[in-house]
């Protein structure tokens, strides 16, 4: 019976709803948790997969040896790869497109590399105006690696204990 | 004002051109709250959920509003096939002229209305009535099930509210022994404490609950529901159609919100002696009131429709009821001048 009469009181007093209020209010004035983007950013993890980048030996070699393990394992087969011998008898690649409308970023492709020469990078901020922009070819991948070795060379070291 | 333009034309012209006037004195104002009211409304609850909601465009994000309009300006309205064309243009017209109809018989200080007419509480309630229909034919003529949904939901949402609404407003008259909404609010005149929401304070919080389900907003937004039907009725609409219908909810809400001030918070009155009264006094209660349906729309999720039919007849209407036969009683007593 008494139970009765508080959950009457309770609702004709409105208490959850008050209550459900006063919480609300106490959000208004809360401290806001957005970020304004281009202003603002958020912490990135030196792990993040962004644009990727064919990297180089600090003596300017190519790193890839067109192993073709990226393009084996590529789940939306955005990579393709076509080699031949060079004259110095070691394998490299004539080709390497990867189709960034269709990868998904998984990160695949950097953890199948032996060679640590395909990588993602941090940049996320790209974009393509006309169809086909999108599609990176070796010369496109291999100038992202030469601007942004300096990031790739020491998120690789940081995170090679993990590795 | 009569006298101004009586000067250049003829006295019926000079009149006509008068109430036009003040007409357009009227509209354009409602129609700028009306913008800044869905701006306000989402930087609200922008900061009821720990955002900080629309600051790029302008200062503080002041000029959102109008992108928004040139934006629903520009759009094409799309026209759904086998549905009734002159209905489907006809819905949103109906949904806005009452909405902005009503607005005639509002007093905004002492001698400031449009049409001092003795009937304006029945012809606010007439015109908010009227309302419903540009819901229901608007998901007629869309020839859409999710816009038929909404419609239906909608009219018999508004039509069992709009009875304990008006019993509420029934214990108003009994308080102010008018239908007159100016003279409604000079009754109430002597400080906060002489008005009407202390002795009617149930028919308030009804009035304002009621309030909330007439406009189609949320915790009582069944008629648009997005996660069951979509957008309700205005599914089919897009462009300037849509944004009547827009235009029409907010400026009903805004309507509600000065009828809840001008019955029950004593409209232009100041609630002490020693300030003025005057028209910054609505604002401000207006816009403390706009404050709170914006504040439940940011706290309570949708109601289930079965309950809100319940709240309505099981709940609402026994207890303005009571209500009123309490206050009609206490008349009858000693206590009579605090009703009064």
């Amino acid at each position: 019976m008494r139970k009765l009469i508080s959950n009457i009181s309770k609702s004709l007093s409105l208490y959850e709803l008050l209550k459900g209020m006063k919480l609300t209010l106490s959000y208004f004035f809360s401290k806001k948790v957005t970020i304004q983007y281009p202003e603002q950013k958020t912490p990135q993890s030196p792990r993040f997969r962004g644009l990727h980048a064919l990297r180089r030996y600090p003596n300017g070699e190519e790193r890839c040896i067109a192993c073709k393990l990226c393009e084996a394992v590529c789940p939306a087969m955005a990579i393709t790869i076509e080699s031949e011998l060079r004259e110095d008898n070691s394998r490299r690649t004539t080709r390497y497109d990867i189709d960034l409308t269709k990868c998904i970023f998984c990160g695949f492709c950097e953890e199948s590399c032996p060679v640590d020469s395909i990588v993602e990078t941090r940049i996320f901020e790209y974009h393509g105006e006309e169809r086909g922009d999108l599609l990176y070819t070796k010369d496109m991948l291999l100038d992202v690696g030469k601007k942004y070795e300096k990031q790739i060379a020491k998120d690789r070291q940081q995170e090679a204990k993990y590795r | 004002m009569q006298d101004f333009f009586s000067q250049f034309f003829s006295p019926d012209v000079a009149l006509t051109l008068s109430y036009l006037f003040k007409i357009i004195l009227i509209v354009v104002p409602v129609m700028i709250s009306v913008a800044y009211l869905t701006y306000f409304e989402r930087r609200v609850i922008g900061f009821m959920q720990s955002r900080i909601g629309p600051n790029r465009v302008g200062y503080f994000g002041l000029l959102q509003p109008i992108a928004d309009a040139l934006k629903l300006m520009f759009k094409e309205i799309v026209l759904p096939s086998k549905s009734n064309n002159f209905l489907f243009f006809l819905a949103p017209l109906l949904s806005i002229a009452p909405a902005l109809a009503a607005w005639a018989v509002i007093p905004f200080d002492y001698e400031m209305v449009l049409a001092d007419i003795n009937a304006g509480l029945l012809y606010v309630l007439a015109m908010t009535s009227i309302a419903v229909y540009g819901v229901i034919i608007a998901g007629w003529a869309s020839n859409s099930k999710y816009a038929f949904l909404g419609s239906l939901r909608s009219a018999a949402q508004i039509v069992s509210y709009e009875i304990a609404m008006g019993f509420t407003l029934v214990g108003v008259l009994m308080c102010a022994n008018s239908l007159n909404l100016g003279d409604i609010v000079i009754a109430q005149e002597g400080g906060i404490s002489q008005w009407y929401c202390w002795p009617l304070f149930p028919l308030f919080v009804i009035y304002f609950i009621s309030a909330v389900a007439e406009t189609n907003r949320a915790p009582f937004d069944v008629a648009e529901g997005e996660s069951e039907i979509v957008a309700g009725f205005h599914v089919e609409y897009s462009g300037m159609a849509f944004a009547l219908f827009f235009l029409a909810e907010y400026a009903n809400m805004i309507l509600v919100s000065i009828l809840a001030v001008i019955m029950f918070l004593g409209g232009w009155l100041s609630p002490v002696s020693f300030i003025p009264d005057g028209m910054f006094w609505l604002i401000i209660k207006v816009a403390f009131v706009l404050f709170c349906f914006l504040w439940l729309r940011a706290t309570f999720p949708r109601y289930r429709y079965d309950q809100i039919m319940r709240l309505g007849w099981k709940v609402f209407i026994p207890l303005t009821l009571v209500w009123i036969i309490f206050v009609g009683a206490m008349m009858q007593t000693s206590y009579a001048g605090y009703f009064h």
